[in-house]
């Protein structure tokens, strides 16, 4: 193999890339990390929460007892979901709890990545990756066979064996050097977030939860003012994210903007007791990407892997929102299938498939192909924002309203609620939604 | 057809808690015409409301405006409009743009 300045270069330490720098240096590779922000972490945003399961998974094989589980700067483990379905003026929330939300392996944590991405860039350090920040990557470099050997950033060109392109979801470089197709805008949504600054003692007594554990809420319905899309909470160690996910196709053509909508969602009745008296301490914009299996682009080049957001490995269920466990197991396979090829000395795109086998043979494909109608399903299903929160309303209206009118007998009232929406389309509704999910 | 929703919002106040290294050397987003009140309306319009940060104005006088100033560097213009009004969209040049402190 030609000589190279680096076995690996990684663009961008978030979740994805970082995990293979991380891999790739501990399975004793020369690793270089470049990342666009200041630090590593200045330039991301999640809602969000992370689900271990990878990230254990990655520490049990190369840690070596030096990751300290409890070390690790999660905000807080998320030991109730609620589910919030709103309109204008109504709420309606299911609230669960179990000892499994909370069980090492499936257990979930809030996040925050400006200090998450911190630690993860930390421990690359240690474990003896380089890493430059503060530059962006502008181009990738070829040789004459189109096979991908580097990097260029700010004057410098800089080569190695594998690039490892982990640059997020408003993926320049895998558009403009790899060909990549633009994601269509009914395949991304945009994502808007506040952080509210509340103390601890607040937090666990406005969601009602123990000590030190938290709360992920997720909401339907006039949130977006009808928009496919939703609203999101999570509960951190002295503050709230909050915020908006819409799809951007639909959100351009409606009536409202994003931040609006936000101003609206932080008044709701049902919102407002939740950040009274908080600070906004940052107001936060990403994308997301909602094509789900069928919007992955090429991920597999000469020279070249793409991983986590980059690759569009992200899943949005309406009560289940990933993305970062699925960045770290890419980032983690990735890696190992970049070292595999470095050490046999090819690094072809054919030599790097098994990358693609390891995806598809995991989680990470396996559950973006379960989910693959979701999307097609959720964009249609444009009730779910709109009548079914206003129809939920009127059902429990109907449950606990009294007014000293003469009462009429549950079905009586419930009828003519359920009637009004359609009781078939709505079974019908239903039913196509359950096949999807 | 191209009517700016109803905006409550202080636009201004919006982005005000975040920390900003501004280049002042410039936009790193670009259009088709030079000057942004010449673009098209409707897809103008479209921006105003996907825009996370409100960079994108239309005043009461109907003028267009767009300040990349507070640009949380998402992309959703690009996505949005880059087969329409947005010619160039790169990163910020090195150690500017938003700086998240809390992500």
């Amino acid at each position: 193999m030609e000589e190279r300045d680096f076995d690996i270069i990684v663009v961008g330490c978030g979740c994805a890339g970082a995990i293979a720098a991380y891999v790739a240096a501990k399975q004793g590779k020369s690793v270089l990390i470049v990342e666009r922000g200041e630090s590593a972490g200045s330039k991301n945003m999640t809602g969000g929460r992370i689900y271990a399961h990878s990230l254990r998974k990655v520490f049990d094989k190369y840690a070596d007892g030096d990751v300290e589980w409890d070390n690790i700067p999660f905000e807080r483990k998320i030991t109730h979901e609620r589910i919030a379905l709103m309109d204008p003026t109504s709420n309606m929330t299911i609230d669960f709890t179990s000892k499994e939300l909370g069980e090492a392996g499936s257990d979930s944590y809030s996040v925050l990545r400006a200090p998450f991405d911190a630690w993860l860039a930390q421990l690359c350090e240690k474990a003896g990756c380089e890493i430059i920040a503060g530059i962006g990557v502008e181009d990738l470099v070829k040789d004459d066979a189109g096979a991908v050997i580097g990097i260029k950033a700010g004057d410098d060109e800089i080569t190695a064996q594998v690039v490892i392109l982990a640059e997020g979801v408003n993926s320049l470089l895998a558009e403009r050097c790899l060909g990549a197709p633009r994601p269509k805008r009914s395949e991304m949504a945009v994502g808007i977030k506040e952080v509210f600054e509340l103390s601890p003692r607040a937090i666990e007594d406005r969601f009602l939860t123990p000590e030190g554990e938290g709360a992920a809420m997720l909401f339907v319905g006039d949130c977006t003012h009808g928009t496919v899309g939703g609203g999101f909470l999570y509960t951190n160690k002295t503050s709230i994210s909050l915020g908006l996910v819409a799809t951007i196709e639909e959100l351009s053509l409606s009536n409202t903007t994003i931040y609006q909508a936000m101003d609206d969602f932080k008044r709701h009745p049902a919102v407002a007791p939740i950040i009274r008296d908080a600070t906004m301490t940052e107001h936060s914009g990403h994308m997301v990407s909602e094509g789900g299996y069928d919007m992955i682009p090429p991920l597999v080049h000469d020279g070249c892997l793409v991983v986590g957001d980059a690759a569009m490995l992200c899943m949005n269920l309406g009560y289940q929102v990933r993305g970062m466990d699925l960045a770290v197991a890419s980032g983690q396979f990735a890696a190992e299938a970049a070292c595999a090829a470095i050490d046999e000395g090819n690094v072809s795109a054919s030599a790097l498939i098994p990358y693609r086998t390891m995806l598809e043979n995991s989680f990470v494909v396996k559950d973006l192909k379960t989910f693959r109608a979701w999307p097609q399903t959720m964009e249609k299903w444009d009730r779910m924002f709109t009548e079914y929160p206003t129809m939920v309303a009127d059902v429990f209206n109907a449950l606990f309203v009294v007014d000293g009118m003469p009462q009429q007998h549950l079905v009586k009232r419930l009828l003519p609620v359920v009637k009004q929406r359609g009781l078939l389309s709505l079974a019908k509704e239903v039913r196509g939604a359950l096949k999807a999910l | 057809m191209s009517t700016v929703p109803e905006i409550t919002v202080s636009v201004d106040e919006l982005i005000g808690a975040n920390k900003y290294n501004v280049d002042e050397g410039g936009s790193h987003i670009g259009f088709t015409a030079e000057d942004v009140d010449a673009l098209d309306e409707a897809e103008f319009l479209k921006l105003v409301k996907v825009c996370p940060a409100a960079l994108y104005k239309i005043g009461p006088d109907g003028r267009k405006s767009f300040d990349y100033a507070g640009c949380l560097e998402c992309g959703t213009c690009r996505i949005c409009c880059e087969d329409t009004i947005v010619a160039r969209w790169n990163n910020p040049a090195p150690m500017m743009g938003v700086q998240y402190r809390f992500g």
